[in-house]
């Protein structure tokens, strides 16, 4: 065993993640484009394939269809697949096993099957991505009953969150942030396994609460940095998973600033930001000092050239600027 | 055309798509290309071969290798330049980039960057040109790997079914990404694949474009009289990795150096005598200026202006 806490990548973090779940689980299996030889496209999987063989980890065909259809029959059936979804946007070929199977085996066997599986996938723009390239699809998956869905936005809750979805009964969708891919931090190597849920305070603050996940996380605490100059004091909560949402962490510090916004990448119209501002406004009415504010992209699908992406994609500078539209 | 013209013709065609995804290389390089791009270095003689048979009226759908589809259509360099530079003046404002441009002036239905998705469109484009009865015909360029998605059989057995006139190509490059296709499917010949859907399957070496342009014209033929479509299997290889930061550590050693020397421009230049190799370099200096050309009127072009990234959503 390594040394317990390490600095590294977050991307080296899956890959400790994906590693552990090969050694604690004897069931789980790992499949998806590129994964065993090659070691995966951005490296999640280097050297499983070396370690643990063909039995455990092997490619699939560009079947997407198939292979997490084939995920959900293994996992009703005593596996615990892993499954991986090159970029976010090729879920969208497989959506019915995702929604239609995946999703409702519990509910619709009454329980006496499950679905204990876990895709992992990346999302978000990058520099040049294209439009099918770049989807945030967090909306998509929060929004189907049935399914987990974690967004970790740090080394290690790439790493923690990885390892509660493997060990989780239900169908659990982890998208991670390709544009965080190299940040690196601490991770906890031999921490327990937690349960799968919980938000965290990244930043305590008093005069009003930014909610943001994923790439926009890391860019909240920036923006919180630069306020703080302007004597605005953030706190800053990443919920980390979408389902279950730990809505009570975001409804006590809203309770406390008075004050909301919740900064995604993905889309506005639909986005899961307006999940929250809903909930916002339905339990903590009262305590809000200023209107809800969203930072989003606006509904423009993502444009390739950085001059325009520039204007589309959401940054720490509009997060900034929300929040000082409602102290105002 | 003299046979040795019609050589010359090809061999200028395909420079032309090498040249440009050469020069590409060093603008990405130099910082002047955002993002990745796949090329289609040592595939160009399929693009090419089918190309020299299609009338104007054509429909062309590609993957996100699609540059040299694009050029073999007759796609202006300008803009194909100014689009993988994300900048205005190219053929898609900077939207779409490398791997998912399109080029409505040339009846270039667009490259798709997700796998396997252009064969459903290209059987609707069919579909248009089945109604339109001007026997226009729709081909549709895959990978290997695409063929094993499941939006690839559900078209091609609607285009058979509706015997569309739809020409799907396969592009074998052996890789689908970083594995072989051999070990994603159990069949030697993708082509035999046809059989399954009751229409002609051939499998053709697709780095001669004479041969490529044979086989696409007794398919388009067939479309055109109304038979149906036709699956054709051109076996190539990638003389570059999957995407222009693709390292190959996945390749054995060796294997790309025994491909170029029988890539499809080397291969015409080791048959020619002294006479067409001075014609052929001839070619090359002037696609060379032209690609220069070409890129200076690219780069003269604005990066695309912020207050436009909104237009287009709708009609
Ligand atoms: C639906 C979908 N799944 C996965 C990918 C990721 N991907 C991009 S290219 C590629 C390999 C395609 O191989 P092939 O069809 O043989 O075409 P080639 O790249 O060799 O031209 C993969 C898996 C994708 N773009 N779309």
């Amino acid at each position: 065993m390594p040394d317990a806490t390490q600095t590294i990548s977050y991307i080296q973090a899956v890959q400790h993640g994906l590693r552990w779940s090969l050694e604690a689980l004897d069931d789980t299996v790992i499949f998806g484009e590129d994964v065993a030889v090659p070691g995966g496209p951005f490296g999640a999987t280097k050297n499983l394939h070396r370690d643990f063989g063909s039995d455990r980890i092997f490619d699939t065909p560009i079947s997407e269809t198939a292979f997490l259809g084939m995920a959900l029959g293994a996992a009703m059936t005593g596996l615990r697949p892993i499954a991986e979804i090159m970029y976010a946007d090729f879920m969208f070929v497989a959506m019915d096993q995702l929604v239609n199977q995946i999703a409702n085996t519990r509910y619709v066997s009454r329980g006496t099957y499950g679905a204990p599986l876990v895709i992992r996938t990346q999302q978000g723009y990058s520099s040049g991505s294209c439009a099918q390239h770049s989807h945030s699809i967090e909306a998509y998956i929060a929004h189907t009953p049935g399914l987990r869905l974690a967004v970790p936005s740090t080394a290690d809750d790439a790493y923690q969150m990885l390892r509660a979805a493997i060990v989780s009964d239900d169908p659990v969708v982890v998208a991670e942030a390709r544009m965080l891919y190299p940040t690196k931090g601490e991770v906890r190597l031999d921490a327990p396994v937690e349960p799968i849920g919980g938000g965290r305070i990244t930043r305590e603050g008093a005069d009003v609460t930014v909610v943001a996940w994923s790439r926009m996380a890391a860019a909240a605490l920036e923006a919180a940095e630069e306020l703080a100059a302007e004597g605005i004091d953030v706190e800053v909560v990443d919920p980390r998973w979408l389902a279950p949402l730990d809505f009570d962490l975001i409804a006590a510090s809203v309770r406390k600033t008075g004050r909301l916004v919740i900064a995604h990448e993905a889309n506005l119209t639909g986005g899961f930001g307006a999940e929250i501002a809903a909930r916002a406004a339905e339990e903590c009415f009262r305590d809000l000092r200023a209107p809800i504010a969203r930072v989003g992209a606006p509904d423009v699908p993502t444009p390739a050239a950085p001059a325009l992406q520039a204007v589309v994609i959401p940054s720490a500078a509009d997060v900034v600027s929300a929040v000082r539209r409602v102290v105002r | 055309m003299s046979a040795v013209g019609d050589i010359v013709h090809m061999y200028r065609e395909m420079r032309r798509i090498r040249a440009f995804e050469d020069r590409l290389m060093d603008l990405k390089a130099g910082g002047e290309v955002p993002g990745s791009m796949h090329l289609t270095n040592g595939q160009e003689a399929i693009a090419v071969g089918v190309a020299s048979i299609l009338r104007p009226d054509d429909y062309v759908t590609a993957t996100y290798r699609g540059h040299g589809w694009a050029i073999s259509r007759g796609s202006d360099l300008t803009g194909l330049f100014a689009e993988v530079m994300a900048r205005s003046g190219g053929v898609n404002g900077g939207r779409a980039g490398s791997p998912y441009f399109s080029d409505a002036s040339i009846n270039f239905l667009g490259e798709n960057s997700i796998v396997g998705a252009g064969v459903p469109i290209a059987a609707g484009a069919a579909l248009s040109a089945q109604r339109h009865g001007q026997g226009q015909v729709s081909v549709v360029a895959i990978g290997d790997g695409a063929t094993n998605q499941g939006a690839v059989h559900e078209a091609l057995n609607l285009a058979a079914a509706l015997t569309l006139p739809m020409v799907l190509v396969v592009e074998n490059n052996i890789y689908s990404e970083m594995v072989r296709i051999k070990d994603m499917t159990k069949i030697d010949q993708l082509a035999i694949r046809a059989e399954g859907y009751g229409i002609p399957g051939v499998t053709i070496d697709g780095n001669d474009p004479h041969l490529v342009a044979a086989a696409a014209a007794e398919a388009v033929e067939r479309a055109r009289r109304g038979e149906g479509p036709t699956l054709i299997e051109a076996m190539t290889q990638r003389l570059v990795g999957h995407h222009s930061g693709d390292a190959q550590h996945y390749r054995p050693r060796g294997e790309v150096a025994e491909a170029a020397l029988d890539e499809p421009l080397q291969r015409i230049r080791n048959a020619a005598d002294a006479a067409l190799l001075s014609e052929l370099d001839a070619v090359d200096a002037e696609v060379a200026a032209e690609i220069e050309r070409a890129v200076d009127a690219a780069r003269a072009t604005e990066l695309p202006d912020p207050n436009t990234a909104k237009d287009h959503v709708y009609a």
